[in-house]
């Protein structure tokens, strides 16, 4: 299956970023095979609103099962709960030590949004 | 005839110099409540609302049976507020300016026009003028819907006066938007002459007539007084600070009540610019 | 590192004032005029501007001369009656009106028109006695005024957290709508700044509301309190009523727009009332945030 990870870079082992709806990019990366694929999000940084849903949207789009990520608003969350993909919080530093607590079944999905939404 | 009441900065006076006008001009005078976010003028008026009008805009309504799927109307909405996720359609109502783009742009026409109400209006017969408050309502951040369906009760038949919102921009514009005259209420301080330059920017770009008001003048600070003769703006009037009134104010009592004597400056006033 | 917004309902409570105080008070805070449209801080707090940044937010449309069939759909079915025409009868944006939303690119038959951002101001990041503050320049009537509100906080907030500030503190807009909702989500406490009379009351209530449904603690000051004693109660009684804090009340003083006019605070007179009565709110309100 197919896991999302919001980060800074361009790799696991590079720092998680903390915000889904922001984040700079997603890596994707596959249990099955072991690779990983990018996809930049750098157009919802500076989206004039619904930065978060549009973020959903990468991620529904690149077929992802789960998002791995430091906090998520409430309009992202609708969007990946309507879509069926789990959302799991972490305060692991970068992507590799998120998935290995994710791999050692330390994280829970999560049931709502764990922040406010920004307005515009 | 409409006129337009404005500052820029917030807390000049302009439902003060709204309600002076209006109970100046009595039957002949129709008062729109524009600060739709915090509306004042029915504060200071004995008298219950004899109606509401709900204020609605469009929004969509998905007919999943006939939709595709396509996600065009996602596409098309410039505010994010659709998401098309498999088929299912989720709105975010708060993002949406009801435009009805996705609706034009659904190739299969599985979108309806639906509405929801984002606020609401007051029409209340005061002490000689009539009312009519647009109460935005709270948490849902849209003001200009409200203020155009407010001012579409314009009565060409009357004076029209337009209590706007404080500040500059979408919801201040909407309310002097279309006014013959627009009347600059501003405070003699540094911060209430910076806010009138900048509302005075946003009149001349929208080619609007205006003059100044100065609430709470003090004969030693000509501040505005001498930004004015400099601009060669019209100084309509100075209202000098009193005690009196604002105290007064403070227990809702409009001005022409503490300040009777006032009532002759707003006729002479009222008549230079032809509205009477 | 905490954010604390100035907000009021009613405009004129006193906010900006009260924001600069703070702001000296805090020492070695970062600052936001959220005010964007009507921005009063940087009167008082003198700013240096270090970078200045365009801001872009939306978009507005741009139309072809030459596909143009001057057919008169496009203003026909913008929903916001935001377009005329020029002389030639090409469409051309009104001065207001326009919420970038591409009715008209949708109803347009030849393909004449695209979507363009639209700048609808600037912003500053500029140094001050206090501490660096970011303002900015709302372009007159602009939109998206939340979303340069959004832009300002988070920038004031990476640099809060750069610089290891204690706090961020924000002078809010008026009202409760877009702009008061931006400058306030997410905050750790609301500084609702009220005056003694019906109006002021009645905006109080509905800010208090709004504060609360967006999840962020409040507390009230009662500015210029000694012009209606009976309201100041009333006021508190509503504070009461809805588990509201009261930070304080300050009374009604010449100072403070003495000391306007120099571009100083009232705590230039530190043995003054008023700043001793802001220096007792500022340190409830500190004492709540730690």
């Amino acid at each position: 299956m197919k896991i999302a990870f919001s980060s800074y870079g361009k790799t696991l082992d590079v720092l998680l970023d903390e915000r889904f709806g922001r984040a700079a990019n997603f890596v994707i990366y596959d249990t099955e095979t072991k690779e990983t694929a990018v996809i930049a999000n750098t157009q919802n940084l500076e989206a004039a609103q619904g930065a978060g849903i549009q973020s959903a949207m990468h991620i529904v789009n690149a077929g992802a099962e789960a998002v791995i990520t430091g906090h998520c608003g409430p309009k992202a969350f609708h969007v990946l709960q309507t879509a069926g993909i789990k959302v799991y919080l972490t305060r692991a530093v970068t992507g590799e030590q998120a998935l290995r607590e994710f791999e050692a079944g330390r994280l829970t999905p999560s049931t709502q949004a764990d922040v406010e939404g920004h307005w515009a | 005839m409409k006129i337009a009441i404005a500052s820029g900065k917030g807390g000049t006076g302009k439902t003060t110099v709204s309600l002076a006008l209006a109970e100046t001009l009595g039957n002949r005078a129709r008062l729109f409540d524009c600060d739709v976010e915090e509306p004042n003028c029915h504060l200071f008026i004995n008298a219950q609302p004899t109606h509401i009008e709900p204020v609605n805009v469009l929004t969509p309504e998905f007919d999943l049976k006939h939709c595709l799927g396509c996600g065009k109307c996602a596409q098309h909405c410039h505010f994010n507020a659709i998401a098309a996720v498999k088929q299912q359609m989720i709105h975010f109502a708060e993002l949406c300016h009801g435009c009805g783009n996705c609706v034009l742009n659904c190739p299969a026409n599985a979108i309806a026009r639906g509405t929801r109400q984002i606020g609401r209006l007051e029409f209340c017969n005061a002490a000689n003028f009539e009312l009519i408050s647009g109460v935005a309502q709270i948490g849902s951040s849209m003001s200009p819907p409200v203020i155009r369906q407010l001012k579409r009760h314009a009565d060409r038949q009357r004076i029209n006066l337009f209590d706007a919102p404080p500040g500059t921009a979408c919801a201040m514009t909407a309310a002097v938007d279309g006014c013959d005259y627009v009347i600059l209420v501003t405070e003699p301080t540094p911060f209430g002459l910076h806010d009138l330059q900048l509302a005075i920017q946003t009149l001349k770009m929208m080619n609007l007539r205006f003059g100044v008001i100065v609430n709470r003048a003090d004969p030693q600070v000509d501040i505005i007084g001498g930004f004015c003769r400099q601009q060669q703006i019209k100084l309509l009037m100075q209202i000098a600070f009193s005690r009196r009134i604002a105290e007064g104010y403070s227990r809702g009592q409009r001005l022409l009540q503490a300040a009777p004597e006032l009532k002759a400056e707003f006729e002479t006033m009222l008549k230079g610019l032809g509205a009477i | 590192m905490k954010e604390i917004v100035l907000l009021s309902g009613k405009g004129g409570t006193g906010k900006t004032n009260l924001c600069g105080c703070f702001a000296q008070l805090s020492g070695g805070a970062v600052l936001a005029d959220c005010d964007v449209d009507a921005s009063n801080l940087p009167l008082l707090l003198r700013p240096e501007i270090r970078s200045r940044h365009d801001f872009y937010a939306g978009f507005e449309p741009q139309f072809d001369p030459l596909k143009c069939l001057r057919c008169g759909d496009c203003s026909a079915a913008c929903p916001f009656q935001a377009l005329g025409v020029d002389a030639s009868g090409l469409p051309r944006l009104r001065a207001t009106g326009c919420e970038g939303c591409a009715v008209c690119v949708s109803v347009c038959k030849t393909d004449a028109v695209t979507m363009i951002s639209r700048q609808c101001g600037e912003w500053y990041e500029s140094q001050t006695s206090c501490g660096v503050m970011f303002h900015a320049k709302l372009l007159p009537g602009g939109e998206n005024s939340g979303k340069l509100i959004a832009q300002l906080r988070r920038a004031a907030k990476q640099k809060a957290l750069a610089v290891h500030a204690a706090n961020l503190i924000c002078d809010g807009p008026p009202g409760i709508g877009c702009p008061a909702i931006s400058a306030v989500s997410g905050a750790d406490l609301a500084i609702l700044v009220t005056e003694p009379t019906v109006s002021g009351l009645h905006d109080l209530k509905r800010v208090a509301q709004l504060v609360k449904q967006f999840g962020v603690p409040a507390q009230v000051v009662i500015n210029k309190c000694d012009l209606n004693p009976e309201m100041a109660d009333a006021i508190q009684s509503f504070c009461q009523s809805k588990q509201i804090a009261l930070a304080g009340r300050v009374k009604f003083d010449p100072l403070f727009q003495q000391t306007v006019q120099t571009g100083d605070t009232v705590l230039k007179y530190p043995q003054s009332e008023p700043a001793q009565a802001i220096t007792q709110i500022w340190q409830t309100i500190c004492a709540t945030l730690n």
